[in-house]
């Protein structure tokens, strides 16, 4: 039923060992594939004539804590021509990094120093790697579900050096 | 040189730093720094059930609070599967469409202000404010209205605001001729924002912006023509883009994009259907008042939904809507419980804003005031 996604179809074709999974929920469809082969599939879903993935709607982090692989980081791309969305998936664990897709969109820069910054996970050939939202030489990754929600230290406030 | 703008700074519209490296008035290198207004919204709303996590959606951009409760209940009836009623889809729409009017006009006034015309902000405070009074009237609150609900609408219209929203899309044409004669063929304005910042479709692209901005740079994308979501298919507009992409441009687009909110707006009161404004989902929504004091099956359902929520099945879901500055998207994964397990909000704000170095690099400092005005930004929505 999945084959009736274009996309789905031509990574098939192309990459036909890096297809883990293909779920459809709610009219969504999501595609698993192995950390290694990402940068190689954004680049052809950005750049492939029939699909052209021009949009990276969003990036973010998840953590699955007990499980391993620790984190899954998530991709939502938007094609703006077909009007067809597709999230990837690929697994990440706790001491690993994964490479950087900023060379295919731009805005990854940014989305991939969040989830450094928030779940601590770490992007490889990525040009400016720096905590984005909390100061630099915090401790800890607040989204993180080992990480209480009042915070470590809420009883004993902190106060960043001037 | 090295110069230090914000955190707080009128013209970065919030608590933005941009730290700006220039060589005599041309900027070298920017960079911004964020998380002044980081206040954790996605680790927070974790711990919280589907239905309390409402109101943090209004506190991401607090300028376009009704946008951000309908991402959000869109996302959660996704994942539940509820088909709202039809009523409640056209009020949203109405809220949805006066609120990007409302926030649209605090763009216009402050970016104006930012480049010297000081008059425009008292003309849209002025209409803002008959929106806000609208909102009071609907729902409550004024900037924070937490009007929708899973399922539905909060409440229903009371009687005699559906004259007053009348009366303001009648009156509002006219208001939008009065502020582009104080702008648009202005030499002022115009030798401040033609030519500047310009941006060129395919770095919008690539730095993912969206909204105004992206269709300034001439790209035709709307959420709601492509991917239509509560019955935007039955309304007619069309989506304003620039050619240029310079900040002129984009202060076109969102004047154009008033003019066909007003028209949506219209449409959804003329046509504004009728019947239940939510759902009858006994999983999600809570029972009516009578049934609850007269009914013990009905007391328990009120009781079970306020104190524990609702368990949605497993997966996971991505809603968004075009919300004021761009495509706001809630990304929710449910592992069963009552609680989301990801809570992730993909906010226009901090993509657009991601493309703020490339913008301004290279041109003069006092362009920059301008810019920042023309991507319009909330710092609310991109530290969440």
């Amino acid at each position: 039923m999945t084959e009736t996604n274009l996309a789905v179809k031509k990574l098939k074709e192309k990459f036909p060992n890096s297809i883990l999974e293909v779920k459809t929920f709610r009219n969504e469809v999501t595609v698993s594939i192995p950390k290694k082969d990402i940068l190689e599939i954004c680049r052809f879903l950005h750049s492939d004539p029939d699909l052209q993935y021009h949009l990276l709607t969003d990036l973010c982090g998840l953590d699955h804590f007990s499980r391993t692989p620790r984190f899954e980081v998530v991709y939502h791309l938007c094609s703006i021509k077909r009007n067809q969305r597709l999230r990837l998936k690929t697994r990440v664990g706790e001491s690993e990094s994964i490479v950087s897709v900023e060379s295919v969109w731009k805005v990854a820069n940014w989305y991939e120093r969040e989830a450094y910054d928030l779940l601590g996970i770490s992007f490889e050939n990525h040009s400016d790697l720096r905590r984005i939202m909390l100061w630099d030489g915090y401790e800890g990754h607040p989204l993180r579900k080992d990480f209480p929600v009042e915070g470590p230290d809420f009883d004993k406030p902190f106060v960043p050096e001037v | 040189m090295t110069i230090n703008m914000g955190p707080q700074h009128p013209a970065t519209h919030g608590v933005l730093r941009v730290v700006l490296e220039l060589d005599g008035e041309i900027i070298v290198k920017a960079t911004p720094h964020l998380g002044h207004l980081h206040r954790g919204m996605e680790k927070l709303a974790e711990s919280k059930t589907y239905h309390q996590a409402i109101p943090l959606t209004d506190r991401l951009d607090y300028t376009n609070a009704m946008g951000n409760n309908l991402a959000y209940v869109l996302a959660v009836e996704k994942l539940l599967g509820i088909e709202v009623p039809k009523r409640a889809q056209y009020i949203r729409v109405m809220m949805a469409e006066l609120q990007r009017i409302a926030a649209h006009l605090i763009w216009l006034g402050t970016h104006a202000l930012d480049i010297g015309a000081m008059t425009l902000l008292l003309y849209n405070f002025r209409e803002r404010e008959d929106i806000l009074r609208i909102f009071e009237e609907v729902a409550g609150g004024r900037l924070t209205p937490t009007y929708l609900r899973i399922g539905g609408l909060s409440k229903d219209l009371p009687e005699g605001v559906e004259e007053k929203i009348k009366a303001f899309v009648q009156a509002f044409p006219d208001h939008i001729k009065e502020y582009e004669t104080l702008l648009t063929k202005n030499v002022i304005w115009m030798k401040r924002t033609k030519g500047v910042g310009i941006f060129s479709k395919e770095d919008a692209l690539s730095f993912g912006v969206t909204g105004p901005t992206l269709r300034g740079s001439g790209v035709k994308y709307d959420v709601r023509k492509a991917f239509p979501y509560s019955s935007y298919e039955e309304f007619d507009f069309e989506i304003p883009i620039g050619k240029v992409g310079d900040v002129y441009d984009r202060y076109i687009v969102r004047l154009r994009e008033m003019e066909w909110s007003n028209a949506i707006a219209e449409q959804a009161l003329e046509r504004l259907p009728k019947g239940p404004i939510i759902a009858n989902d006994p999983r999600v929504t809570l029972p009516p008042k009578d049934d609850v004091l007269g009914d013990i099956a009905s007391l328990i359902r009120q009781f079970k939904i306020v104190s524990e929520g609702f368990y949605p099945p497993k997966g996971e879901v991505f809603a968004s809507v075009e919300a004021s500055k761009g495509e706001l998207g809630f990304y929710l994964v449910s592992d069963g419980s009552n609680r989301p397990y990801r809570f992730r909000i993909r906010t226009p704000s901090f993509a657009n804003l991601s493309a703020l170095s490339k913008m301004i690099e290279g041109s003069l400092i006092a362009d920059v005031i301008a810019v920042i005005g023309s991507i319009d930004i909330v710092l609310g929505e991109v530290d969440r």
